[in-house]
């Protein structure tokens, strides 16, 4: 068996709102085309440009709403079909989903997780609901679905603990990650699956599409993603990574949720620049879809 | 009571007593795990007999594990029917439910909510995902559906004063349509979990703090105490990992007239991974009201901005 890579690494929000918006025919509910979260779905279109001269035979997704207390879960069931019906926007997201798992990565995942001393669990329940945040970041990426995914589960080490120890344990968790791709030969495309700041509105027009009621919830988020964006543009993840806790603090950033660092950990915290394909609000929160090429090697060696 | 009923006994609607309830999955699906799971499922059950036996009409619910962002949600699909998976301990198996909700009660919430100037919507959808919480109490408490069921979510961005007029307006529904309810509030005491996979036999509340400071708040529960209670949370919240903060107390204590005038009866204290897991049971009594511990604003009215910014404190209006 030949090593296995990471062909992309994907920062992929998950707003149901993005998939409501796209009139897929697995979602129920219907838009009305107002284009609030254009500039998004533009991104979206972009980065999948990008990724057509790519090879990869896997998505692999850390999602924020599937949230684990006792360690970190991957899905480990062949296949999962169903629907999922989103509790927090229910009225946007009822999505039927139809998507295979590759089980062999996932459980070498569990394995590398649990060899570096990580808490690790397999879900191999099939009535279990996948939940939106996989669904719709993976739709988004991939719309086909001829692929399949492992999803990991967000553990709650930020709040249980800080965002020290929170990051910490998902760089540990990205690397394991990518040590589970090399051995298991995949070529794999990651996705962590977050918003930037996080402060949501907490009220919705008539038209939940209306842009004229789509910005960004005050300033101070705003200018935390764009400080955010530069560093990743600059190929300055370290210090990306320094500021995290105050980011999370400052901007309710989502990166609570442990799925940028994951990210950052599976590609070895990347000091080369990375595309950015969009930026757009979506209900007040900061949402940015970001692409890094795998690095040259030498850089991932001489990293601390 | 009938649908077609309700309304011409408005002002005869009561509450006729509260309880508090855990909601892990443990308690339901493996009681035989530990000792004290299986205490408190049974607790819950003799709970939920009384409940048969005292002129329940509904049983309205806030549950912390139903967060929502949009505003305050009601689950208004009469019959949800559905599988339920849990995100952590799916080991444990499947929640297959078939629930009876109050629909108009649902709707007569949201508007009552809407009049006192909350964000509120109801939900009624196909393969709508019924929190953990909800169904534990449900299926404990309501096992064979007798009393229909309304549950309301967890805003998670409303503090004491929203959720505080919630219940308020919760009272508001309850007397509209005449009806005899009960309240049950969905939560754990101490919320801190085991983080490692443990051997069931070996649970126990995470820490001697959390332990004391749920004994302690069992204590002035079993006094019949509930408002100062209500004042207390944000205190035990914060030293013992309240769950959710601790939110779903203030709704109960709100709906149930912000009083002391209890009779309360602590009928289970167990952990569950780690948490404190109580059932308490809170009847209206004849006796003295305390005022302890009251030094929480009680939210009727926005004040409006206080100018705490103004360069000059005297501008400040």
């Amino acid at each position: 068996m030949s090593q296995g890579s990471i062909v992309a690494g994907c920062l992929a929000p998950h707003p149901p709102h993005l998939v409501y918006a796209a009139n897929p025919p697995q979602n129920e509910p219907r838009s009305s085309g107002a284009g609030a979260w254009q500039g998004l779905l533009d991104a979206y279109a972009s980065l999948r440009g990008s990724l057509e001269s790519k090879e990869y035979d896997v998505l692999v997704v850390h999602t924020p709403h599937w949230r684990t207390v006792v360690g970190h879960h991957v899905l480990a069931c062949p296949e999962f079909k169903g629907l999922s019906v989103d509790p927090v926007f229910p009225n946007l997201f009822r999505f039927h989903y139809d998507l295979r798992v590759d089980v062999e990565l996932a459980e070498a995942m569990a394995e590398e997780g649990e060899a570096a001393g990580l808490v690790m669990k397999t879900m191999r329940n099939p009535d279990f609901r996948v939940d939106y945040g996989t669904l719709t970041c993976c739709h988004l990426v991939r719309p086909e679905w001829d692929l399949p995914i492992v999803a990991l589960s967000s553990n709650r080490a930020y709040t249980y603990f800080s965002s020290e120890y929170g990051d910490r344990e998902m760089l540990i968790l990205g690397e394991a990650t990518r040590r589970a791709i090399e051995k298991t030969g995949r070529k794999a495309l990651v996705l962590g699956s977050c918003s930037l700041s996080h402060r949501h509105f907490t009220e919705e027009p008539a038209d939940p599409e209306d842009p004229a009621f789509e910005h960004i919830h005050n300033r101070n988020q705003a200018l935390w993603d764009e400080r955010v964006l530069g560093h990743m543009k600059m190929g300055d993840c370290a210090t990306l990574l320094a500021e995290m806790p105050d980011f999370i603090d400052q901007a309710v950033s989502e990166c609570a949720e442990g799925s940028l660092t994951w990210l950052l950990g599976a590609l070895g915290i990347p000091d080369w620049p990375a595309t950015v394909h969009g930026y757009g609000t979506v209900i007040g929160t900061g949402n940015a879809v970001v692409e890094w090429e795998p690095g040259p090697p030498t850089a991932v060696e001489g990293r601390p | 009571m009938t649908g077609s009923n309700r309304g011409k006994s408005a002002g005869s609607g009561a509450v006729l007593g509260g309880l508090l309830v855990p909601g892990k999955p443990q308690i339901l699906l493996d009681p035989d795990g530990n000792p004290g799971w299986r205490s408190l499922h049974d607790s819950m059950r003799k709970a939920g007999e009384a409940l048969m036996e005292n002129g329940t009409e509904l049983l309205v619910l806030y549950s912390t594990q139903w967060t929502s962002i949009i505003g305050h949600q009601f689950l208004a699909d009469p019959e949800p029917k559905w599988t339920r998976v849990d995100e952590d301990f799916h080991e444990l198996g499947t929640i297959d439910y078939h629930l009876k909700m109050d629909a108009e009660f649902a709707e007569s919430w949201r508007q009552k909510a809407t009049d006192r100037g909350l964000t509120a919507r109801t939900v009624a959808y196909e393969g709508f995902p019924v929190d953990t919480g909800s169904l534990v109490a449900l299926k404990l408490l309501n096992p064979e559906n007798r009393i229909p069921a309304c549950v309301v979510s967890c805003n998670m961005y409303a503090d004491r004063a929203e959720t505080v007029i919630l219940g308020k307006a919760t009272r508001d529904a309850v007397e509209a349509l005449g009806l005899k309810v009960t309240a049950v509030a969905v939560s754990a005491l101490s919320n801190r979990m085991w983080t490692r996979f443990i051997d069931p036999v070996d649970d126990r509340i995470h820490s001697a703090k959390d332990d004391e400071w749920n004994r302690k708040i069992l204590e002035i529960l079993g006094e019949g105490r509930l408002e100062d209670v209500s004042q207390l949370a944000r205190e035990f919240s914060s030293q013992a990992h309240g769950d959710n903060r601790f939110k779903a107390i203030w709704w109960l204590s709100a709906l149930m007239g912000q009083d002391n005038a209890f009779q309360g009866r602590v009928l289970d204290y167990q952990a569950v991974w780690g948490t404190g897991a109580g059932v308490v049971d809170l009847v209206p009594a004849r006796r003295g009201s305390s005022n302890l511990e009251y030094d929480e604003d009680d939210a009727q009215t926005w004040g409006g901005d206080r100018g705490v910014l103004s360069s000059n404190p005297g501008e400040a209006t």
